[in-house]
C-alpha cells in the first residue's frame, strides 16, 4: 500500500472500498498480534465496554437492594461483595484504562503526526497484561468474590476477610502494570515522536492532558503495586507489615494506598479534561481560551495531586498537623480545576456553537464536574469532612466527578471520534436525545445521595432499617439509576447499528481542526501517507471557515448528509501540509 | 416536609458551627454552579451556529481574566480551609475536664464502659451539657464511631487509642453508626446515643445503667492483675525482677535506649502488649512476657484504670466524675476504696480486692 | 509486527529502524527516554518499601538493631564485634560489576567487540557470585533459625539478640521483601546481559553498530547496584 495508490483510488473511484487499518487484514491473528495502536485501541474499547457493563450490572444490583431499608434479595455478605466488585471493576478495569488506553492510544500518535506509538510491542503487551489482570479479577469474582471494598483497608483485607482478596489483588497488580506501560509509551511518544513543526504549544490539549496523566501513572502506579503485593504477602505468608496483630501499622497501608489512589482520581479525570478541551474548541469553532493556562493546569493538577492523599484520612488517626497540610493543598488543587472550567466557558464566547451530540456531553460534563468538584471541597474542608466522610455524600461526590465527569467525557469522546475510528456516522438525533437522558438520569440518581449523606447515611450499608427516614431518597436514587441505565444501553444500539448503516463518515465530518481529521476515516495503517509537516497553530479555525463556506453550514449541522460533496473537498492525507 | 428530612438534628456543641460551614459551602457551590451553568447555556444559545450576532474581535488569551478567576477561588478556598481547620482542631482537643467514656469496637458491636463500671452494648448514654471524651480502641478491624446528630466521627483502630469528644446539647435519642466498613454486618453495627438531662443521667448511672454491673473498671483491673499473674513480678516496690507500678501513671520513665516518655494509657498498653519496645532503665529485655494476643482490650483498659489508682496523686481527680454522680440507688462499690488500697504498700492487697471483685463480677456477667 | 522494511528516514541502513521511527536518532532517543521512565517507576516501586522501612525502623529502633545482628556472621574484623562479611563481599562484587559495566559501555562506543564481551562477562560472573552468596550463605541460615516470617517464625531468643519477636518479624519481612525483590532484579539483569552478550558475539549490527542498547542495559545495571548500595547499610550496618 503505497501512498499515491490510495489517493488515486479515492479520487477516481470514490465508491471502491479503500484500505484502512480495519480492513488491511482480516485474520484473527492480525488483530491479536498487531502492533497498530489503532487496532489495540479498538480491542481496548471492546474490553473496557465489557467491564463497564459488568460494573453497571453490579451497580444495578446495589440500587435494587437499597430500595428497601431491609434489603430486597441479597444477604449482607453478598451485598458487600457486590459493591466491592462494582468499585474494583469500574475503577481498575473501566475508568483508569478507559480514555487513555482507548482514545489516547488511538489518537495520540495521529494528533502529533506519528506513525505509531514509540513502542508498539509494549503497547500490545499492555493489552495482554490488562486482559490477564481483568481475567484474574473476573476469576476472583466468579470463585467467591471479594468483600473488602475497593480500598482494601488492612487488617480487614489481610487477616479478616475470607474472600478471594489475594486473587483480585494480583489482578489489580497486573492491571496496574498495563497502565504503567501505557503511560511510559505516551511519555516517550510525546517527547520524541512529534512531527516536524509540532511544537509543544501546538499540541492539542488532549495530548497535554494525556501527557500529564502518563506522568501520574508512571509515578503512582508502582506504589500501589508494591503495596498490594505486601497485602498479598500478608494474607498468604503472614509477612506482617500492615496488621497490628503482626506488629504492623494499618494507617501506613492507608497512606500508601491513597498515595496512589488520590493521584489515580486524576488519572481518571485528566483525560476527560483533555477531551472536553477538544470538544469545546471544535464545537465552538474557536481556539480554546487561555490555551497555555489549560495546558499547564493539567500539569499543576498532576503535580499537586501527589500532595493531597491524606485528605482521605482526616479521621483515620493520622496526626492533626498532617491533616491540616493535606487540607490546605486540597484547596490549592481546586484552583487549576477552576481555571479549566472558566476557560472552557470562555471558549464558547463569540464562538460558532454547534449543539451536536459530543457538545451536549461536553456541556453536561462542565455542569456535573463543577458540582462534583465543589462538593469535593466539602470533604477537603476538615470540619465538615468529619461528619461527611464515609457517608453517601462521598458516594455522591465521586459519582459526580467520575460518572458525571470522567464517564461523560468518555461518552463525549466516543461520539466525537466514533466516525474517525469506524468510518461510520451515527444518528445525531438519537445521540442528542440520549445525552439528555443520561444527564437527567444521572442527576436523579446521585443528587438525592448528597442529601441522604448529609443526613448521615453511611456508605457500604446494606440495611438501614435503623433509619427509615432515608428511604425516600434511596427510592429516588434507584429510579434515577434505571433511567441512567437506559441512557447507557441505548448508545450501544445506535452506535453498533451505525456500523452496518450506509452513512459513511468523511475524513472530517465535524469540520474539526487537528491532524487526526486530516487523514482518512478510518485512518490507514500508518496513519498518514506522508509524515505531515505542521505549519498552522493549534485550533486555528481561520482557514477552516473557507472550507466551511464551500461546504455549507446546513450540512455541517447534519453530518453524514451531502457526503458526495464531502469526498471531493477533503481527501485523505494531509491537505495543506504537503 | 416530614417525610423528607433535609438535615440531621443539631444536638452537640459542634453541630451549629459545622452546619454554618456546610451551608456556606452549599452557597458557594450553588453560586459557582449557577454562574458557570448560566454562562454556558447563554453562550450556547447566543452564539449558536447561524445566529447572526456580533462575533467581532473574539479573544483567546486574557491574563487579567485568568488571574481573576484563579485568585477568587483561591481566596474563597483559603477562607473555607481556615474555618474547617479551626473546627477540626477544636474537635481534636478535648477540654481537660471532659468526662471519659471507653469504647471498644469489635465485629460487629460497640461495647461501652463508663468509668464507674457501667457497661452497655450498642447504646451510649451521655449527659447533656458536659463534655464527654470517648477513648476508643478496636479489638479486630478498623471501625468508626459516628454520631451524625453530633457531627462527630473518628476511626476506631486496632492497636492504638483514638479519641473523639463532644458536648451533647439537646436531650434525645440519636443514631449511632459504624462508619468504617468492617465486614459482613457492618451495616448492623449500629445503635443509639441517648443524651439525657444531667440529673437523669446521674440516676441512670447510679442504677448501674439499669443493668447490674457493680464492679468498677479499677476493680475489674485489680482482679485481672492478679488473675493474670502480673503481681508475681510487679509488687509494691521496685525489685530485681520488675519495677513497681505504684505511682507509675503520669510519671516520666527513662528507657535503656536513653529516650524517655510520660507513662500514660497508651504507654501502659504498649508495655503490656509489647514490653520490649521501650525497656525501663535498670531492666533487661524479655523478662516480662509480651501479652499481645492474650489479653483483651477490655482487660487492658481495666488494668490501666487500676494502675492509675496505684498511688498516683492524680487518681482521685481522674475518678472524680464517676464517683461524683453516684447518688442513691444500688451503690456500686466506691472507687476510692481501690485507690486507698493501692496507696498502701502491700503486695497482698490486690488479692483481698479480688475476693470482692470476683463476687461482684459474677453478678455482672449475668448481663 | 507490521514492520515496514524500508527505511523511512535518512539514517544509515546498517541498523534496523522500526517502522514507527523516522530515523535512527529518533529511535535511540526514544529508547533512552523510555529507559529513564522505566527507572523512575522502579524508583517509586522500591521507594515505597524504603519509606516503610524507615517508618518501622523509627518505631522499633532497638529491635531492628537486635535483629540485624543476625545478618552478620560471627566474624570479628576492623574492630567491629560482628562483621557482615557476606554482605560486604556482595557489595564489593556489585561495585566492581558496575565498573566493568561502565567499561563495557565505553568499549561499545569504541566498537571493541572483545573488550565489550570480556567486561560484560565479568559483570555477569560477579552478579552470579552475588546470587550464589545470597542463596547459599545468607538466606539458608535464616531458614534454619526459623527467621522466615509467617507461621514458621519462632526463632530462639539468641538469634534475635534481644529484639522483640514481633518487631524482628517485621524486620525480616522487610529484609526478605526488599532483598528478594532486588535479587529478582539481579536475575533479570543477568538475563538481559546474557542476551546482549549473545548479540555481540553473533555480531548483530543492532548492538555492534549502535551502542545505545548496551548503554541502556548499563543504566539498568547501575540502578540495580544503586538499590543495593542503599539496602546494604540499611540492613547490615545499623548502629546500636
Ligand atoms: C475523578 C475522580 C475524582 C476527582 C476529579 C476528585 C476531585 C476532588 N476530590 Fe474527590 N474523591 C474521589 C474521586 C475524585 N475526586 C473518589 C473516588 C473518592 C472516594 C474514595 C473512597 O473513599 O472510596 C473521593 C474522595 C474525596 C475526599 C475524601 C473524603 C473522605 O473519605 O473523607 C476528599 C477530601 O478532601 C476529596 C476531595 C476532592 C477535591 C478537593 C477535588 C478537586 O480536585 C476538585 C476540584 C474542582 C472544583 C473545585 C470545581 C471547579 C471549580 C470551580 C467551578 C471554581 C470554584 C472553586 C472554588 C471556590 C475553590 N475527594
Ligand atoms: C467509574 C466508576 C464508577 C461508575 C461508572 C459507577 C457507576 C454507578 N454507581 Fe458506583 N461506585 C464506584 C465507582 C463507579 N460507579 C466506586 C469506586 C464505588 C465505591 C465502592 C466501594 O465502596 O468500595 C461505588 C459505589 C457505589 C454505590 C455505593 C455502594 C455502597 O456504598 O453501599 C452506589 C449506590 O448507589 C453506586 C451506584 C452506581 C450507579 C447507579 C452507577 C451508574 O452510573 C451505572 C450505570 C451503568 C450501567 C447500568 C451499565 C450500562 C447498562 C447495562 C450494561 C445494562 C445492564 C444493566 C442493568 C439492566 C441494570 N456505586
Ligand atoms: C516475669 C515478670 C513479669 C510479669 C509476669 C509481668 N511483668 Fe510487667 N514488667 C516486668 C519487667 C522486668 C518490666 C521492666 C522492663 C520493661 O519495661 O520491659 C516490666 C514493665 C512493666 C510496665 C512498664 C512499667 C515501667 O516502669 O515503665 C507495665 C505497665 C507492666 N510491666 C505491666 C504488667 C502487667 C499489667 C502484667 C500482667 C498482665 C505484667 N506487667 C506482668 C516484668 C513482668
Ligand atoms: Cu464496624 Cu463497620
Ligand atoms: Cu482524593
Amino acid at each position: 500500500m503505497s501512498a499515491p495508490a490510495i489517493e488515486a483510488s479515492e479520487l477516481t473511484a470514490p465508491h471502491e472500498e479503500q484500505k484502512n487499518y480495519l480492513n488491511a487484514d482480516h485474520t484473527v491473528a492480525s488483530w491479536l498480534l498487531t502492533g497498530d495502536h489503532k487496532r489495540i485501541a479498538i480491542m481496548y474499547l471492546i474490553s473496557v465496554s465489557f467491564f463497564f457493563m459488568i460494573g453497571g450490572i453490579f451497580a444495578g444490583l446495589i440500587r435494587l437492594e437499597l430500595i428497601s431499608p431491609t434489603g430486597v434479595l441479597l444477604e449482607s455478605e453478598t451485598y458487600n461483595k457486590i459493591f466491592s466488585a462494582h468499585g474494583i471493576v469500574m475503577i481498575f478495569l473501566f475508568l483508569v484504562p478507559s480514555i487513555p488506553a482507548v482514545f489516547g492510544n488511538f489518537l495520540l500518535p495521529i494528533m502529533i503526526g506519528a506513525r505509531d506509538l514509540a513502542f508498539p510491542r509494549m503497547n500490545l503487551a499492555s493489552l495482554y497484561v490488562y486482559w490477564l489482570g481483568g481475567g484474574l479479577i473476573t476469576l476472583g469474582l466468579l470463585t467467591g468474590g471479594v468483600d473488602s471494598g475497593w480500598t482494601f483497608y488492612t487488617p480487614y483485607s489481610s487477616l479478616y476477610s475470607n474472600s478471594q482478596v489475594s486473587l483480585v489483588i494480583i489482578g489489580i497488580f497486573f492491571a496496574g502494570f498495563s497502565s504503567i506501560m501505557t503511560g511510559l509509551n505516551f511519555i516517550v511518544t510525546v517527547h520524541k515522536m512529534r512531527a516536524p513543526g509540532m511544537t509543544w504549544f501546538r499540541l492539542p490539549l488532549f495530548v497535554w492532558s494525556m501527557y500529564a496523566t502518563s506522568v501520574v501513572m508512571l509515578l503512582g502506579t508502582p506504589v500501589i503495586a508494591i503495596t498490594l503485593l505486601l497485602v498479598f504477602a500478608e494474607r498468604t505468608l503472614h509477612l506482617g507489615v500492615f496488621s497490628p496483630e503482626l506488629g504492623g501499622d494499618p494507617v501506613l497501608f492507608q497512606h500508601l494506598f491513597w498515595f496512589y489512589s488520590h493521584p489515580a482520581v486524576y488519572i481518571m479525570i485528566l483525560p476527560s479534561f483533555g477531551v472536553i478541551s477538544e470538544l469545546m474548541a471544535n464545537f465552538s469553532r474557536k481556539r480554546v481560551f487561555g490555551y497555555h493556562f489549560v495546558a499547564f493546569s493539567s500539569l499543576a493538577i498532576a503535580g499537586l495531586g501527589f500532595l493531597v492523599w491524606g485528605h482521605h484520612m482526616f479521621v483515620s488517626s493520622q496526626s492533626m498537623y498532617q491533616g491540616v497540610v493535606f487540607s490546605l493543598v486540597s484547596f490549592l488543587v481546586a484552583v487549576p480545576s477552576a481555571v479549566k472550567v472558566f476557560n472552557w466557558t470562555a471558549t464558547m464566547y463569540k464562538g460558532h456553537i454547534r449543539l451536536q451530540t459530543p457538545m451536549i456531553y461536553a456541556i453536561g460534563f462542565i455542569g456535573l464536574f463543577t458540582v462534583g468538584g465543589l462538593t469535593g471541597l466539602f470533604l477537603a474542608c476538615m470540619g465538615t469532612d468529619v461528619h461527611l466522610t464515609n457517608t453517601y455524600f462521598i458516594v455522591a461526590h465521586f459519582h459526580y466527578v467520575m460518572v458525571g465527569g470522567a464517564m461523560m467525557g468518555f461518552l463525549g469522546a466516543l461520539h466525537f471520534w466514533w466516525p474517525k475510528m469506524t468510518g461510520h456516522m451515527y444518528n445525531d438525533t438519537w445521540g442528542k436525545f440520549n445525552a439528555l437522558l443520561v444527564f437527567i438520569g444521572f442527576n436523579l440518581t446521585f443528587f438525592p445521595q448528597f442529601i441522604v449523606g448529609f443526613l448521615g447515611m453511611p456508605r457500604r450499608y446494606h440495611y438501614y432499617y435503623i433509619a427509615p427516614e432515608f428511604t425516600p431518597y434511596h427510592i429516588m436514587s434507584s429510579a434515577g439509576a434505571s433511567a441512567l441505565a437506559v441512557g447507557l444501553i441505548v448508545p450501544a444500539f445506535y452506535l453498533v447499528s451505525s456500523l452496518r448503516g450506509k452513512r459513511k463518515a468523511s475524513a472530517n465530518p465535524w469540520g474539526a481542526h487537528g491532524l487526526e481529521w486530516q487523514t482518512a476515516s478510518p485512518p490507514i495503517t500508518l496513519n498518514f501517507v506522508e509524515t505531515p509537516i505542521v505549519t498552522d497553530e493549534v485550533y486555528d479555525f481561520s482557514h477552516m471557515d473557507e472550507y466551511e463556506q464551500r461546504r455549507g453550514t446546513a450540512e455541517m449541522t447534519h453530518p453524514g448528509e451531502g457526503l458526495q460533496q464531502d469526498k471531493n473537498l477533503d481527501i485523505v492525507g494531509t491537505k495543506e501540509d504537503k | 416536609m416530614g417525610n423528607y428530612p433535609m438535615a440531621p438534628p443539631q444536638a452537640s456543641n459542634f453541630a451549629f458551627e459545622h452546619d454554618l460551614i456546610f451551608y456556606s459551602l452549599v452557597v458557594l457551590t450553588v453560586i459557582f454552579t449557577v454562574i458557570v451553568g448560566a454562562f454556558v447555556l447563554f453562550f450556547a444559545f447566543r452564539y449558536r451556529q447561524g445566529n447572526q450576532v456580533n462575533r467581532s474581535r473574539p479573544f483567546h488569551e486574557h491574563l487579567p481574566l485568568e488571574i481573576t478567576w484563579s485568585v477568587i477561588p483561591l481566596l474563597l478556598g483559603l477562607v473555607m480551609f481556615f474555618l474547617g481547620a479551626k473546627l477540626f482542631v477544636n474537635m481534636r482537643v478535648p477540654p481537660k475536664d471532659a468526662m471519659e467514656i471507653f469504647v471498644i469496637g469489635k465485629q460487629w458491636m460497640w461495647h461501652i464502659q463508663h468509668s464507674n463500671g457501667v457497661r452497655e452494648n450498642n447504646t451510649l448514654h451521655v449527659p447533656v451539657g458536659r463534655p464527654v471524651k470517648l477513648t476508643m480502641i478496636s479489638q479486630d478491624v478498623i471501625h468508626a464511631f459516628y454520631i451524625p446528630a453530633f457531627r462527630v466521627q473518628y476511626h476506631v483502630v486496632p492497636g492504638r487509642y483514638t479519641m473523639e469528644w463532644f458536648t451533647a446539647t439537646k436531650p434525645g435519642e440519636y443514631h449511632l453508626f459504624c462508619g468504617m466498613y468492617c465486614g459482613t454486618q457492618h451495616s448492623e453495627m449500629v445503635g443509639t446515643v441517648v443524651a439525657m438531662e444531667p440529673k437523669e443521667y446521674a440516676k441512670w448511672l447510679a442504677n448501674g445503667g439499669n443493668t447490674a454491673v457493680p464492679m468498677s473498671m479499677e476493680q475489674a483491673g485489680a482482679k485481672a492483675f492478679s488473675v493474670r499473674g502480673c503481681n508475681n513480678c510487679h509488687t509494691g516496690s521496685d525489685t530485681e525482677r520488675a519495677p513497681s507500678l505504684y505511682g507509675l501513671f503520669g510519671k516520666t520513665r527513662k528507657f535503656t535506649d536513653g529516650s524517655s516518655a510520660i507513662a500514660d494509657g497508651a504507654y501502659i498498653r504498649e508495655s503490656i502488649f509489647n514490653p520490649y519496645n521501650r525497656v525501663t532503665q535498670g531492666y533487661s529485655y524479655q523478662t516480662m512476657p509480651a501479652y499481645a494476643g492474650q489479653l483483651s482490650e477490655e482487660e487492658v483498659l481495666d488494668m490501666i484504670a487500676y494502675i492509675k489508682t496505684l498511688g498516683s496523686p492524680a487518681s482521685a481527680a481522674t475518678n472524680a466524675p464517676a464517683t461524683g454522680v453516684m447518688g442513691g440507688g444500688v451503690n456500686p462499690p466506691k472507687t476510692p476504696a481501690v485507690g486507698a488500697m493501692g496507696a498502701r504498700e502491700s503486695a497482698a492487697q490486690p488479692r483481698t480486692n479480688l475476693a470482692v471483685g470476683a463476687l461482684s463480677r459474677q453478678n455482672g456477667e449475668g448481663r | 509486527m507490521a514492520s515496514v522494511a524500508e527505511d523511512h528516514g535518512h539514517g544509515d541502513m546498517v541498523v534496523h529502524v522500526h517502522h514507527q521511527f523516522e530515523n535512527i536518532d529518533q529511535q535511540n532517543e526514544s529508547y533512552i527516554v523510555g529507559m529513564w521512565c522505566f527507572l523512575v517507576t522502579e524508583i517509586m516501586f522500591f521507594g515505597a518499601l524504603f519509606i516503610m522501612y524507615i517508618l518501622y525502623r523509627w518505631n522499633y529502633q532497638q529491635d531492628f538493631y537486635g535483629a540485624h545482628l543476625e545478618l552478620s556472621q560471627p566474624f570479628h574484623m576492623f574492630g567491629l564485634q560482628e562483621f557482615p562479611i557476606w554482605g560486604s563481599i556482595n557489595t564489593t562484587a556489585l561495585l566492581i560489576s558496575s565498573f566493568t559495566m561502565v567499561m563495557a559501555v565505553r568499549a561499545a562506543q569504541l566498537r571493541q567487540k572483545m573488550v565489550v564481551l570480556k567486561n560484560l562477562g565479568v559483570t555477569c560472573v560477579l552478579a552470579t557470585l552475588f546470587l550464589v552468596i545470597k542463596f547459599t550463605f545468607e538466606w539458608p541460615p535464616k531458614f534454619q533459625h526459623h527467621l522466615v516470617p509467617g507461621p514458621n517464625f519462632h526463632p530462639h531468643a539468641e538469634v534475635l539478640h534481644g529484639a522483640a519477636p514481633r518487631a524482628s518479624e517485621i524486620f525480616f519481612s522487610l529484609y526478605f521483601a526488599m532483598t528478594g525483590l532486588h535479587a529478582i532484579h539481579i536475575i533479570a539483569g543477568i538475563g538481559v546481559i546474557g542476551a546482549l552478550m549473545f548479540l555481540w558475539n553473533k555480531g548483530a549490527t543492532s548492538v555492534t553498530e549502535d551502542y545505545v542498547p548496551t548503554e541502556m542495559i548499563g543504566l539498568y545495571w547501575h540502578f540495580v547496584d544503586l538499590v543495593w548500595i542503599f539496602l546494604f547499610p540499611l540492613f547490615y550496618l545499623i548502629p546500636a
